[in-house]
Parts: structure tokens; C-alpha cells; sequence
């Protein structure tokens, strides 16, 4: 599997050396995605889902740095290449679409301006043909007259049709990987469906590969191929969406899916996970989920190794796995 | 007395919060310059948002109604005309059957105290300069439901029943977690002894695992302190667990309501179809997402007639020209579509 | 985290990380102390007139005085020794700056918060007042005032609070509509409790921070101004030099080589105003809420 894969990250370590200490925010992480699969990234705040994203782009600022592992991309690793290596990779073979547009969209640009300069950044055709490319992947996000709206600002555009911008211009050099944080977070539940609904026929249309960062499980349903559980900077369970979901191994997995309303009868108490996540500068040793565990043990004070069960995909970190169903 | 009886006297009782065809517009008037413009010839029109046009709504002892809609809907001003924050544009709004207009101040104050809300954002919500001991025992002591020396004790109290550790109180706001800020909140609302509480989006900030703690929380406080709420989110699955009612708002008017079970059953508007629809379910088969097409319009130029017939599949040519009224479709259960019309004859 | 880490602590502990400022607050430290023990730690009273003496004059520094000590900085052209004429200069400097620039922040307060809160009529009355106020330079606003007013500390005082008030019924307009639409005000709201709880128990505190960084750095501002105003002979009377006058009387004497009468006060000056400037930028970075969290 590893051979084919367009990304694989093994043994990713991002931290923040700050005042008050050391945060780990991406932790041991490892995982890979092949060309045109879509890959579901899932955790609460502070799990450090977005932090990997923001690795592998190069995107990390002081006072953090990736202090280890390998990000190895159509066999070249990302760590420690270059500035300008990494910049003609960037929005030309990996994109990245964030939650909120206006951290891809220049406030007091026009979007044709900000989108030819996106295409003239990695390739050398005319204005022309640029702004032909440009119309084009606004009608395949679905902004109504084109045209028009290419001579437009930002502003002039409500929230949706802004990230349907962001992920066009995400998508105008044709990259191999795309990764989303969150895009679809801050937008209404019936906006949310069609930008969900474009950005699924997109990528199947040119075949790029998808990892999808959020924090909600119910997108990754109907969406992912594979997905990867994050808590605490780790990743604590992995497998193909059907497994993890119908049959899930980590105990923080389980939690998740029994807080969320309408897994359980209406009007019931959910059941919930005590306590909260642990300060990242307070980790307590062995596993991190240690603290709210119902099925914590002596043991748990060592760190857990991701362990594969059984003959499928599914791996999980954790001495005491739930049982398959 | 027979439950018939009972229920009987249940209908006749006043419900606690009644608003009777509130309206709130908000007019951005003309200023100095695009008053002269108008002078010169220009037409500069003043800007009016009609936020919550014609809405009645009833809430009933100890009942949690949801209101549900996305942005532009009016929900959170509907929440605010509620609980008073904000005045009515028009309507009037009712207590145990008692009208709520012109009360001396003094009764005025008394009656706030019954209706508290619990915000948004957690960061936001907490005076960021003021302990928690003071940002929950401000109000009881200044309204002289406790004596100053007793604000201890108390503040202890009401931070035990939201599940905090009393010994934290001396702490400042940004000391504590997302979700112990709302826990917070919601102490300082139930330390006036409120009767109704309007919980606008106070769960939308918060990771999921939080979300069921606080989710539980309410549903707690509701059983053991006879609370009523008035439950505003856009997280269809968040209402369905949590209200009885429901209520559908779409660019300020309401479209449908009803039981929560019933109206999710059988979802009668389109726009509650369309809704529903996009509501996340867990099971891990792809689906082809088929969405609603097109997008919210802006509140500040809504689309004529029904609000929704740019988007709605069904739109007939009586849409666009006159908005359908409320109308009842069966026991506690009403629609605002035209498509009723046809179907009940 | 500390069991009670109220907000100052915090501000204080930002504030020590940035070395450069630790060394402002030192030098500004030293500068206050010294202005506070002018009397006691001057070799001379310079406004004496009796320790005077004009044969000691133009002395260059190091020079031995009369009573048995050394004129450390030389004396000007009136015999004043001018370490102490610097020190109870500083004395003065900085008792205007700080008096006017208190006096224009209670009043620019107060007027800013009405303005916020009340809007309407007394809002567009406020800031039209204090806008037309501010399209004209400081220095003409203190001219005219001084010119009609005559010489005098309260008077310098009075022209400088004119001049100032606007910038922080300004800050303070702005700061206060920010926080007036947050949640915990309509929180406050939902509690019944008065408007004017609301605005000087909730509005305020949070306004605050905006304001007091201004208020640092309009006190050197305040003092400069007031040098100037001396320099140009109109500020306070000659008896009761500050440092402004000090270097207006060295101003003829600089190119004949006594260059001390000047130079020495506009250090100190120089010194102050520095001070003041890396307390209060290192202050602003520290308040801003974007930086923190």
C-alpha cells in the first residue's frame, strides 16, 4: 500500500516550544493516502488535526517546527526541503482550502487578479488563456455568471460563495492533493450540502486525492473513504470508514459517537465522555485519554504503539481495544 | 381529578411566554450625506432589514421548544424579543397571560429575572475583568435575593449544580475551558432564579464531547428545577434530542411548527424537507449528496411573495406574488405553504 | 497556572518577557524617583534666589562651587547649578505631564463613555466637538489659550487638558462601542441591573486597556508640549524653570561653546520621554487581546 501512495506521513512530530513549555501538538503521526482517495481527519479542538494539515503544506510558524519524522510526497519528503521547493509545490500540486475563505481570499484584490496570479505562479501561459481557466473552474464551483463575478471583491460575495472561490482557486492548477480544514464548518446546514456535494464530484473528476480535517463525524459518513481518529496530538484509531464508524475499537472513538445527538433516543441523557481534554502542557504520561477512560488500567500509564487488529485495515492505540461487534 | 380533567385545566392555563405577531425592523436611516444626495436627485433609499416579520409563538410551562434556522432567519432576534433584550418593532408579548408592555420599573426588574439567556460564545459571554464569584453573585446581590456576606455560599451552590469545582470561583474568566465558560454562564442565568431560560446557540461553540456534557446538563436542570427553555440552534440533530416542540424560521417568518417527533417524521413545508435532508447521519455509505439549490438571500432585499419559492422545486406562480399564511395542518402542527391548499382542498 | 492569576499578574509577566521594556521601566523608575527627591538629593536650591550667584555663571562642569561641592554640570547663566536646576526641572516636567494628562483622561472619559452609550444627539455633540478640535495643531490650541490666559503652572496645566482631552474621548468612544455589543453586556442587561452599573462596572474596566496605553504615551507627549511651550517663553514663568526653559536659556549660548546649558536638560528631557515611549509601546503590545491566548 505503501508503494502506491501519494502521501505518506510516518512518525510526524510538530512542536511549539513556548514560555510555558513544550506542546506537542502533532504527536507520532503517521498515516498515507493514495492518489483519488479521500481521507476523513477527525477530532475535537486541540486534537491537532489541523496542525498536521498545516505540516504537510509547510505552513507551520514559530515558535513551532517539525522536529521529526518523514512527509514523503511522490516519493520526496516534505521536511526540511527547501523555501522555494516547497513554494512550487504549494497550490500547485498540494492545495490547501481553510475555514475561514479570508485566509485565502486578499481582501482588496479582484478575484480574477487573485486567480490568474495563482495560475501564473507555477505555469507560463497567457492572461488569456489564465482568466479562460479561471472562468472555467468558477462554473464547475457553481457561481452563477461567471463572468461578472470575476471582476468582483470578496466582500461582495456572501460566505458560501466565498469558499466556493477559495476551493476554485484551490483546484485551478489541478493538484494531486487537496487538503480541507474544516471548509464547511461555519456555513449553513443546506450550503454546507452543496459545497460538500461539489467538492466530492471534483475531486473525482480530476482524480486528486482528498483529506478532509473536521470535527464532525457525520460529514466524514458520507464522504470518506478511510479515516483517522485524533486526540491529544495522536492518532488513536485508524481504519475504512465503515469499520471505524459501525464498529468502533478506540474508547474515545465510542465517546465520540455516543455524544453526538441522534445516535441515541430523543430526550435520553447522551451518553457522555467525563472530564475534558487534558492541557497539551499537561499531558499525562502513558495515554493521553487515560484520565476519562472508563476502561483505564495500570497499564495505560505506558504509551499505547498503534497496533493493527486483526487481518483489515483498522488499527488502534490502545492496550484495551472495545471488542468488534 | 381525572387526567382528563387535568389536561383539560393544562389547555385553559395562560402559557408562560406568549408573542403575539412580533415584528422587529431594523432601519438603517440616511445620514447627512445621502440625505443632501437625495436633494441633489439621487435615489438613496434607507436600508430596512425585516428581521422577524408577523411571528407568533407560544411557549408552554415547562416545555423546551426549539427554534431551528439558518442565518438571516431571525432566530437569535426572536430569542432577544423574548427575553426582552430587544423592543418589538410591533406585537406585543405576554406572561401567564399578563401583558408585559408598560410595567412600572420595579415589576419591570422582577420580570427580567424570570427570563435569563444563555449566549453563544463562550469567550465573549464572561466579563473577561470580573471573578466568578462576582459574575454569578452580581445579580443576586444587587437585586437583594441574597445579602452580600451570604454571595459566597451561593456562588458555591449554583457552581455545584452546573458541575464546577466551587473552590475555582476566585478564578478569572480566561483561566477556564471552552466548556467550563458555559457551565459559568449558565450558573450566573440560574442564580437569579430564573423560571424561563432562552439558550441562543450554547452548545454551537462547543466540541462535541462538551456538547453532550452541557446537552445533559440542560436536560438536568430542566427535570430538577421545572425549567422551560426556548432551544435556538442550526443543529437539527442538537433540537430533535432535546425539544418537544419545534419551531422552522426562514427570513424572519416562521414556515412551520410542531412536535419535534412528528415534524421530523413527516416534514411538511419544503424548506423543513430540504432541512432535514442535510441532516448528518452516521451511517458510512457514501452518499451523492443532492442539495437545495441556490442560496439564503440576503435579509436585506427578501424575494417576494413566499420567501423561499426562488429555491423551493415546487414554486407555483401564486408563490412569488402573496406569502401563504400559518396555517393548521393538524393537532399542533402548522405550515405556511400554499401546497396545503391543494392538498387539504 | 497560578491559583489566582488576575489580570495584572499577567500583564506584568508579558511585559518582564521583552528586555528592552524592562530597561524603559528601570531608566522611567529612576527618572520618577528623581524628580520625587529633588529636594533632597539637589546640591542647591536653584530657586533660591539667594544661593544665587551671577559671578558662578556659564561655569563649565566640573567646575568647584562656593560652598564646597563641584557644579557636576556646570551652571547657567544665572549661577543655577544645573544638576539641581535638571532635577527639580524633571520635577516640574513631569508633574504637568502627569497632572494634565490625568486630568484630560477623566474628563475624555467621561465624555467618551456618554458618548458611546447615550448615542444619538449626545454622541454626534461630543465627537463633532472634540473632531473640530483635533483638525487644529496642539500647538495653536496652546498658544492662544496661554496668550489669553497668562503665565502659570494651573494655566499650563488647563491649556494642555484642552489640547488632550479629544484623543481619549476618542479612544474611549471607540473601545466602548466594541464592547457594548458583546455578549456580557447584554448579559448584564438580562440581570436588570442599572445602566450606570453596566457602563462603570462592566464598559469601563474593559475599556480600559486601549486608554492607558494612549495615556502613556500622551504624557510624554504632555511634557514635550510643555517644553515647547517654555522653549517659545509663553509656559511657566522663569523663575521655576523646567526643563524647557532651561534649554531656552542655553539656546543663545550654544554655538559659543557653553554648549552644557542646553545640552543637559534636553538629555534628561531626551531620557524621559524615551522612557516613557518604550514603557507604553511595550504596554500596548502586552493589552492588545490578539496578541494574547
Amino acid at each position: 500500500m505503501a508503494a502506491t501512495a501519494l502521501l505518506d506521513i510516518q512518525g510526524l512530530d510538530t512542536w511549539f516550544f513556548t514560555r510555558a513549555g513544550i506542546v506537542k501538538a502533532v504527536n507520532d503521526v503517521s498515516f498515507s493516502i493514495g492518489p483519488g482517495e479521500v481521507l476523513g481527519l477527525v477530532g475535537e479542538s486541540g486534537s491537532g488535526k489541523s496542525m498536521t494539515g498545516y505540516s504537510i503544506m509547510g505552513l507551520v510558524d514559530p515558535p513551532g517546527r517539525i522536529v521529526g519524522g518523514k512527509i514523503i510526497f511522490k516519493g520526496r519528503d516534505l521536511v526540511g526541503m527547501s523555501a522555494e521547493e516547497m513554494r512550487q509545490l504549494r497550490g500547485n500540486r498540494i492545495a490547501m482550502v481553510f475555514q475561514d475563505p479570508m485566509m485565502t481570499l486578499n481582501p482588496v484584490l479582484r478575484i480574477d487578479v487573485q486567480m490568474i496570479e495563482a495560475i501564473l505562479a507555477h505555469e507560463r501561459v497567457s492572461r488569456a488563456a489564465a482568466l479562460d481557466r479561471s472562468r472555467e473552474a468558477l462554473t464547475k464551483v457553481g457561481i452563477p455568471s461567471p463572468e461578472s463575478r470575476l471582476r468582483a471583491y470578496p466582500h461582495q460575495f456572501s460566505g458560501g460563495m466565498r469558499q466556493r472561490v477559495a476551493i476554485a482557486i484551490a483546484l485551478l492548477n489541478r493538484p494531486d492533493l487537496v487538503i480541507a480544514d474544516e471548509p464547511t464548518t461555519a456555513l449553513d446546514v443546506t450550503i454546507q450540502g452543496q459545497i460538500l456535494f461539489e467538492m466530492q464530484t471534483l475531486t473525482r473528476e480530476t482524480g486528486a486525492a482528498l483529506i478532509w480535517i473536521t470535527h464532525d463525524l457525520s460529514v466524514i459518513a458520507g464522504l470518506a473513504d478511510r479515516v483517522c481518529v485524533m486526540y491529544a496530538g495522536r492518532i488513536v484509531e485508524q481504519g475504512t470508514t465503515v469499520d471505524v464508524l459501525a464498529a468502533p475499537r478506540h474508547p474515545y472513538t465510542r465517546g465520540l459517537l455516543d455524544s453526538v445527538p441522534g445516535n441515541s433516543a430523543a430526550r435520553q441523557r447522551l451518553r457522555q465522555i467525563p472530564g475534558m481534554t487534558p492541557s497539551l502542557l499537561e499531558l499525562p504520561p502513558g495515554c493521553a485519554f487515560r484520565t476519562r477512560c472508563p476502561r483505564a488500567a495500570a497499564k495505560c500509564e505506558q504509551d499505547p504503539e498503534m497496533r493493527q487488529l486483526g487481518s483489515g485495515d483498522q488499527s488502534v492505540r490502545c492496550f484495551y481495544p472495545l471488542e468488534a461487534q | 381529578m381525572t387526567a382528563q380533567a387535568e389536561a383539560d385545566v393544562a389547555a385553559v392555563k395562560p402559557p408562560l411566554l406568549e408573542l403575539r405577531s412580533v415584528s422587529k425592523r431594523f432601519v438603517r436611516s440616511l445620514d447627512v450625506v445621502s440625505r443632501m444626495a437625495n436633494l441633489l436627485g439621487s435615489h438613496v433609499r434607507e436600508e430596512v432589514i425585516h428581521a422577524v416579520d408577523r411571528v407568533n409563538m407560544t411557549v408552554r410551562d415547562r416545555e423546551v421548544v426549539g427554534l431551528v434556522g439558518e442565518s438571516g432567519c431571525g432566530k437569535s432576534t426572536l430569542g432577544r424579543l423574548a427575553i426582552g433584550l430587544l423592543a418589538p418593532s410591533e406585537g406585543e408579548r405576554y406572561w401567564r397571560g399578563a401583558s408585559l408592555a408598560g410595567l412600572a420599573p420595579a415589576t419591570a426588574r422582577k420580570q427580567q429575572l424570570k427570563m435569563q439567556m444563555i449566549f453563544q460564545d463562550p469567550y465573549a459571554s464572561l466579563n473577561p475583568r470580573m471573578r466568578v464569584i462576582d459574575i454569578v453573585g452580581e445579580g443576586p446581590v444587587v437585586h437583594g435575593l441574597i445579602g452580600p456576606t451570604q454571595q459566597t455560599e451561593y456562588v458555591a451552590l449554583q457552581l455545584n449544580r452546573v458541575g464546577l469545582d466551587p473552590t475555582l470561583m476566585r478564578r478569572f474568566p480566561h483561566q477556564f475551558s471552552g466548556g467550563q465558560r458555559a457551565r459559568i454562564g449558565i450558573a450566573r442565568a440560574l442564580a437569579v432564579k430564573p423560571e424561563f431560560m432562552v439558550c441562543d446557540e450554547s452548545v454551537a461553540a462547543l466540541d462535541v464531547s462538551i456538547q453532550a456534557q452541557v446537552l445533559n446538563l440542560f436536560m438536568d436542570l430542566q427535570a430538577a428545577l421545572g425549567l422551560t427553555y426556548l432551544f435556538i440552534s442550526h443543529d437539527l440533530r442538537v433540537v430533535r434530542h432535546i425539544s418537544d416542540r419545534l419551531v422552522i424560521m426562514y427570513l424572519g417568518r416562521e414556515v412551520e411548527s410542531g412536535p419535534t417527533a412528528e415534524v421530523f417524521a413527516t416534514p411538511n413545508h419544503p424548506y423543513t424537507q430540504a432541512l432535514l435532508a442535510e441532516v448528518g447521519k452516521l451511517e458510512p455509505k457514501k452518499r451523492s449528496f443532492v442539495p437545495v439549490k441556490g442560496e439564503i438571500p440576503s435579509p436585506l432585499s427578501p424575494p417576494s411573495g413566499c420567501h423561499f419559492h426562488p429555491r423551493c422545486p415546487y414554486a407555483m406562480v401564486k408563490c412569488r406574488q402573496t406569502a401563504p399564511p400559518l396555517v393548521k395542518i393538524g393537532p399542533g402542527r402548522w405550515s405556511a405553504c400554499y401546497l396545503n391548499d391543494v392538498a387539504f382542498g | 497556572m497560578a491559583n489566582e492569576q488576575t489580570p495584572f499578574k499577567r500583564i506584568a509577566s508579558d511585559f518582564a518577557a521583552n528586555p528592552i521594556a524592562v530597561f524603559g521601566l528601570t531608566l522611567l523608575g529612576l527618572v520618577v524617583l528623581t524628580a520625587l527627591l529633588a529636594p533632597l538629593i539637589s546640591p542647591q536650591n536653584p530657586y533660591d534666589l539667594a544661593q544665587l550667584d551671577v559671578m558662578e555663571g556659564r561655569l563649565p562642569p566640573g567646575s568647584a562651587s562656593p560652598a564646597g561641592g563641584r557644579f557636576w554640570l556646570g551652571t547657567d547663566d544665572q549661577g543655577r547649578d544645573m544638576l539641581s536646576a535638571i532635577f527639580y526641572g524633571l520635577r516640574i516636567s513631569l508633574t504637568v505631564g502627569v497632572l494634565s494628562t490625568l486630568i484630560a483622561l477623566v474628563i475624555g472619559l467621561a465624555l467618551g463613555l456618554a458618548a458611546a452609550y447615550f448615542g444619538g444627539k449626545t454622541e454626534a455633540v461630543i465627537m463633532r466637538v472634540a473632531d473640530i478640535q483635533l483638525s487644529f495643531p496642539a500647538i495653536l490650541i496652546a498658544l492662544i489659550l496661554l496668550a489669553v490666559l497668562g503665565q502659570g503652572t494651573p494655566k499650563i496645566i488647563a491649556a494642555l487638558v484642552t489640547v488632550q482631552w479629544a484623543y481619549y474621548a476618542r479612544t474611549v468612544r471607540s473601545a466602548a462601542l466594541v464592547e457594548r455589543r458583546k455578549e456580557y453586556i447584554e448579559a448584564a442587561r438580562c440581570l436588570a441591573l442599572s445602566p450606570l452599573r453596566i457602563v462603570f462596572r462592566h464598559l469601563l474596566p474593559n475599556c480600559l486597556p486601549p486608554l492607558i496605553v494612549v495615556a502613556t504615551v500622551q504624557v510624554a507627549a504632555a511634557i514635550a508640549l510643555e517644553a515647547t511651550l517654555s522653549f517659545l517663553g509663553l509656559g511657566l514663568p522663569i523663575t521655576e524653570p523646567s526643563l524647557g526653559l532651561l534649554i531656552a536659556n542655553g539656546y543663545q549660548y550654544l554655538l559659543s561653546g557653553k554648549y552644557w546649558i542646553s545640552f543637559f536638560p534636553g538629555i534628561a528631557l531626551l531620557m524621559t520621554i524615551v522612557s516613557i515611549n518604550l514603557v507604553g509601546d511595550q504596554l500596548r503590545d502586552v493589552l492588545n487581546p490578539r496578541l494574547q491566548r
